[in-house]
């Protein structure tokens, strides 16, 4: 008769952990930032069609690192989930904070109950009314929300895009010194990104009702010169 | 050997996605993609759908036009919503915005034509987010004729909702528009189009004056115009009114977006047409 074999929870989570954390390791990092327009997401990704960054709702903004087909269904459910509210409610009732509570319960019922966690880490923005009420959620692959303020950043090497970073953000810059503190903080060790690599949405207080827009290869071209 | 384990565990995370809550997307079989309405069939929200009983005195929206100009289309509704002989709104817009590039002008049972317009531009956005691009305007069209079809119970209760959509298309580069029946039939018109309780005389109007390659400023005149003649001739369609400021819905669609004429534009018009009838 075969017994099962005994894994002590802690032993078993750390394991899960391990590997999600090895396959966001894996891919490509990204930075979330406040410029004096609103909220810059800047992500080194090579693919001019397979999005990093996306618009989920009015003022409500996507970002996800890790495997692509996971945050992918990810976006389309917190697409669905928003605009089945608004549609349900009244637009202004969509809020980040309700999103990101619910993407924290689905990544952490699979982290802990699923055969295989899932290898994501994942950003929802939010664009207040003024800067100081803009909303950053930094969501973990273990469905760990943290709260993030002024600027995020996901991925493997975090903590050193994060020491970067902090050489370089000041509160107020435009976009394009944003994009270039961002830059400069993705390429550690002796990494460069190029300009072609980068992928930039912003989320921007110009009174339009959808305030999710890219940033074109030609604008971020000139980002680098 | 289990099914593969990314589509059992979607099946057991998105169990029944209940209202509002977000679940993982569904499994390949049963997945609605970009389609809002089918998520909303999901979940068990379904518009368009009444009951056997009785018609209802509901108020109903009356007379909207389009005519295609040389730089795209210009579009235009009445203000008024009538149920029986009673004016139920006298600001209701009848021309909204259904995405950057188009309109959709209603007419018909005011409650159901305002939740087809709603789910209309919900469904142009939910697409573009989902798909990261957005629907062709021939999809756009299309997608709005399965909404007035399944609107067809209704319409057979007296609930009938007939729109107009116009838009500036961007392969063709050129302005269409296209006008409907209760059963979700689609007809694509060359040049203009009336619909609504004052189609006849509007449509005359537009009829008799339009001419190929007008340009929109002139589109703008012929559309008040033919909405005039409209609120005078049938009772149900609203004229401009000036008294407490409130003037006919008239927008433009071209290659820089849709954009609403504004009302001190459409006072001077109307001034001009009001001083070719006033008797000296």
């Amino acid at each position: 008769m075969s017994m099962p074999f005994y894994v002590a929870p802690e032993q078993m989570m750390k394991d899960r952990a391990d590997f999600a954390r090895k396959g966001i390791a894996r891919g490509k990092s990204l930075v979330a930032l406040q410029f004096d327009e609103g909220i810059a997401i800047v992500a080194e990704n090579p693919s001019n069609t397979l999005r990093k960054v996306s618009e989920i709702y009015d003022r409500i903004a996507f970002a996800g690192v890790g495997k692509y087909t996971e945050y992918d269904q990810l976006r389309v459910a917190g697409i669905r989930a928003a605009d089945l509210k608004g549609y349900q409610f009244s637009r202004l009732d969509v809020d980040a904070r309700s999103l990101a509570n619910q993407y924290a319960q689905i990544i952490g019922q699979i982290f802990t109950h699923e055969v295989k966690p899932l290898e994501v880490e994942i950003l929802v923005a939010e664009l207040g009314g003024t800067a100081d009420r803009d909303q950053l959620f930094h969501i973990l692959y273990d469905g760990t929300v943290i709260d993030e303020q002024q600027y995020s950043v996901l991925g493997g090497d975090a903590d050193a895009i994060q020491v970067r970073l902090k050489e370089q953000f000041a509160p107020g810059m435009n976009l394009t010194a944003a994009v270039k503190s961002a830059v400069y903080a993705l390429s550690t060790g002796d990494k460069t990104v190029d300009s072609e690599d980068v992928e930039v949405a912003v989320l921007r207080r110009d009174g339009d009702r959808r305030c999710f827009s890219r940033v074109p290869d030609s604008a971020i071209a000139e980002c680098f010169s | 050997m289990p099914k593969s384990s990314f589509a059992t565990m979607c099946k057991r995370v998105a169990n029944r996605p209940s209202l509002s809550r977000m679940s993982m997307p569904f499994r390949l079989d049963d997945d609605p993609g970009a389609n809002f309405s089918a998520l909303l069939h999901r979940i068990g929200l379904s518009p368009f759908e009444v009951g056997s009983h009785g018609s209802l005195a509901v108020p109903h929206a009356t007379t909207c036009v389009a005519i295609r100009t040389a730089d795209g289309v210009v579009m235009g509704g009445d203000r008024r919503a009538t149920s029986g002989n009673l004016i139920s709104h006298r600001e209701m817009e009848k021309v909204v915005e259904a995405d950057q590039f188009s309109g959709v002008a209603i007419a018909g049972a005011a409650g159901p034509a305002m939740e087809m317009v709603k789910l209309f531009q919900l469904q142009i956005e939910h697409y573009e987010k989902v798909e990261g691009v957005s629907l062709s305007l021939e999809g756009k069209a299309n997608q709005l004729s399965m909404f007035v079809r399944s609107n067809l119970p209704a319409a057979m209760q007296g609930f009938m909702v007939v729109p107009i959509f116009a838009g500036y298309d961007h392969v063709t580069e050129r302005g269409r528009l296209w006008d409907y029946d209760a059963t979700g039939g689609r007809y694509e018109e060359r040049d203009f189009v009336a619909t609504g309780s004052g189609m006849l005389h509007a449509g005359a109007v537009l009829r008799m004056a339009w001419k190929r390659d007008l340009s929109t400023s002139a589109a703008v005149e012929l559309v008040s115009r033919a909405l005039w003649e409209a609120a005078d001739a049938d009772s149900a369609t609203g004229g401009p009114d000036t008294t407490r400021g409130i003037f006919p819905t008239v927008a433009i669609i071209t290659a820089s977006g849709f954009a609403r004429v504004g009302d001190d534009l459409l006072a001077r018009v109307y001034q001009e047409i009001a001083e070719g009838v006033v008797r000296p």
